[in-house]
């Protein structure tokens, strides 16, 4: 009796864990589930409006993309995006979060304002510069006007599409990045600095000698995740031009979308996402590593 | 630092008002324009100083419209409650499910249990639509398509993963040996979790549960491929307010600042948690 009691306590501490991350086992599950079933779409020549004509014609999908220009477009214009707006967003909140350093009232209270775009839903974010930029009343196009610039048509354009979007993902992700390297400068120890000051080590080498270099996991990782984020972008694209005029903004997901609700070339959709899949996972690999050994570091820290 | 010239300080001064103008001005102007009507946005040069008026609130919460021409119907107040419902739900959904999982990834190291967690956080980082519109199909097939159940459950995308990684942080952190302690002491397991573990880590909790809401709030392409009209948070539905409502700008400002005060106020509220959660515990607010 006391050895069964002994024998089911056992099973059940040694089942425990098991029970317990079950639910989580069970999302992982449905997670895969249909990315499996994205992976085996890419692989078909799918159209939800010729069901008949469904069937596997494995890497065609995939070939047809090396002389299709619409691709090479879908390819470049998200990696310009991601380079642009994760490059201006990390030499502003670099500069901002230098600006913050020095923990005083006003600093804080300015850091606490710039959470605030990063807190608004990047789609409605991109709403309210619509209106901001609308050729009727929109303020933005009244400051041009003043500045004696007319007729800039902002994300209706071609020309000037890409920058209004840009706009808006640095007005929204700035603040993330100059959050994160804020928090890292003020963990940095001062005696470094105290050190180069009393040697009179000019400032701006003591940026580019100590600061930076100190500072690097931290520029690491807040990069690293906003370049996953950005090759991504769907919301602020999606909301302020629906990815046109023509096709000026096909970056990856806004392309994959429309095809598969538009043309309803599943196919094609389904390949498109696995190449931006594919690219992720990279990026992703890499920010996880560099991220773990970060957390470790602020875990040991504390 | 101590030794800053006047100059130097002028010229700081002066970038902090600009960095502040360009990143709070957008959210300002929307609030402005919220309270004026159409002649008042309409007007050139735009007018700093108006008549504030609450027409424009008015119209979105009786759900009418009057025009001169017409009186127009606006289910904008619909679109409000399914964003409170979907996110509520989703959050409570995966803090109930992501902190006994956090707890047991924390405490007990188990075969799996870090392949588990790190595909969870892997997903996290894919494309969203990869995901969903290979889901949007079985819903059609197994009648989840365009309920509430279906829609939270796609949400534990991304809140599970979130609320599991900043959780097990926090269990990590504590010492397992009070917890021993009680349970040397004749004390059950769950008695254990529910009285020493889970007070311990509250803090934690709710700063992930916060930024769980905000990011599912905010969340645009899950209902946007999976919801109709009549389930669509604010965040779809304000872009199709857009599309619907043409040029009632007042109504489409007041239903902008509507749909991002809730957020706006959650984060003033919880700042201080906000770094640690974004970097998902990778820097120390």
């Amino acid at each position: 009796m006391k050895s069964n009691k002994r024998r089911k306590s056992f099973f059940s501490r040694a089942a425990l864990p098991y029970v317990l991350s079950l639910p989580a086992l069970i999302v992982c599950i449905g997670v895969l589930i249909p990315f499996f079933t994205a992976v085996f779409y890419s692989l078909q020549r799918f159209r939800l409006s010729q069901p008949w004509a469904r069937k596997m014609n494995w890497g065609e999908n995939y070939l047809n993309f090396l002389s299709d220009p619409g691709f090479w477009s879908t390819l470049k214009v998200s990696l310009v995006y991601a380079g642009l707006t994760v490059g201006l967003e990390l030499l502003l909140g670099l500069g901002i979060a230098l600006l913050l350093r020095r923990r005083s009232r006003v600093n804080n209270f300015v850091s606490i304002m710039l959470l605030m775009p990063l807190m608004t839903a990047p789609a409605l974010a991109a709403l309210m510069f619509k209106l901001m930029t609308n050729p009727g009343f929109g303020i933005l196009s009244y400051f041009l006007t003043l500045l004696g610039i007319e007729d800039f048509r902002w994300g209706s354009a071609p020309s000037s599409a890409l920058f209004t979007v840009v706009l808006v993902d640095i007005w929204v992700y700035t603040p993330f990045i100059m959050i994160l390297l804020l928090a890292g400068l003020r963990s940095l120890p001062t005696q470094p600095f105290e050190a180069a000051a009393l040697d009179g080590v000019p400032r701006i080498q003591q940026f580019f000698r100590i600061t930076l270099p100190m500072l690097t996991p931290y520029i690491l990782t807040a990069v690293l995740f906003r370049l996953l984020e950005s090759i991504q972008q769907f919301d602020i694209i999606y909301a302020m031009t629906q990815g046109g005029p023509g096709d000026t903004l096909m970056v990856f997901q806004v392309e994959a979308y429309l095809n598969f609700f538009q043309s309803t070339n599943v196919g094609r959709s389904s390949a498109l996402l696995m190449i931006l899949w594919a690219i992720t996972f990279v990026i992703s690999n890499i920010f996880i590593k560099n991220w773990l050994r970060l957390r470790e570091r602020a875990r040991g820290e504390v | 630092m101590e030794h800053t010239s006047l100059l130097e300080r002028i010229l700081r001064g002066i970038a902090l008002c600009v960095v502040v103008v360009f990143f709070m001005f957008p959210i300002l102007w929307i609030v402005l324009m919220s309270f004026q009507t159409n002649d008042t946005i309409l007007r050139v040069p735009p007018s700093f100083i108006f008549e504030p008026t609450l027409a424009n609130y008015k119209a979105l919460i009786t759900g009418k419209l009057e025009t001169s021409a017409a009186s127009l119907e606006i289910h904008f107040l619909r679109n409000l409650g399914n964003s409170v419902l979907l996110s509520v739900g989703a959050v409570a959904l995966s803090l109930l499910l992501g902190v006994p999982a956090a707890y047991a990834f924390a405490r007990h190291k188990f075969r799996g249990s870090e392949d588990i967690a790190f595909t969870l956080l892997s997903f996290r980082f894919a494309p969203p639509l990869l995901v969903l519109l290979p889901l949007s199909l079985y819903f059609q097939k197994i009648g989840l398509a365009d309920t509430y159940i279906g829609l939270i459950w796609v949400y534990q995308l991304i809140c599970l993963p979130l609320i599991l990684w900043i959780v097990r942080g926090y269990f990590e952190d504590i010492s397992p040996d009070i917890e021993y302690a009680y349970r040397i002491a004749g004390h059950s397991w769950f008695t254990t979790f529910r009285k020493i573990a889970l007070p311990l880590a509250k803090p934690g909790i709710a700063a992930a549960g916060l930024l769980a809401f905000i990011f599912a709030w905010n969340n645009f392409i899950f209902a946007l491929v999976l919801a109709s009209a009549d389930k669509q948070p604010v965040t779809v539905g304000a872009l199709a307010f857009v599309t619907a409502s043409g040029i009632q700008y007042g109504q489409i400002a007041s239903a902008i600042v509507l749909s991002i005060a809730p957020t706006l106020a959650l984060a003033l509220y919880a700042q201080r948690y906000l770094v640690e959660g974004l970097s998902l515990g990778a820097v120390k607010g």
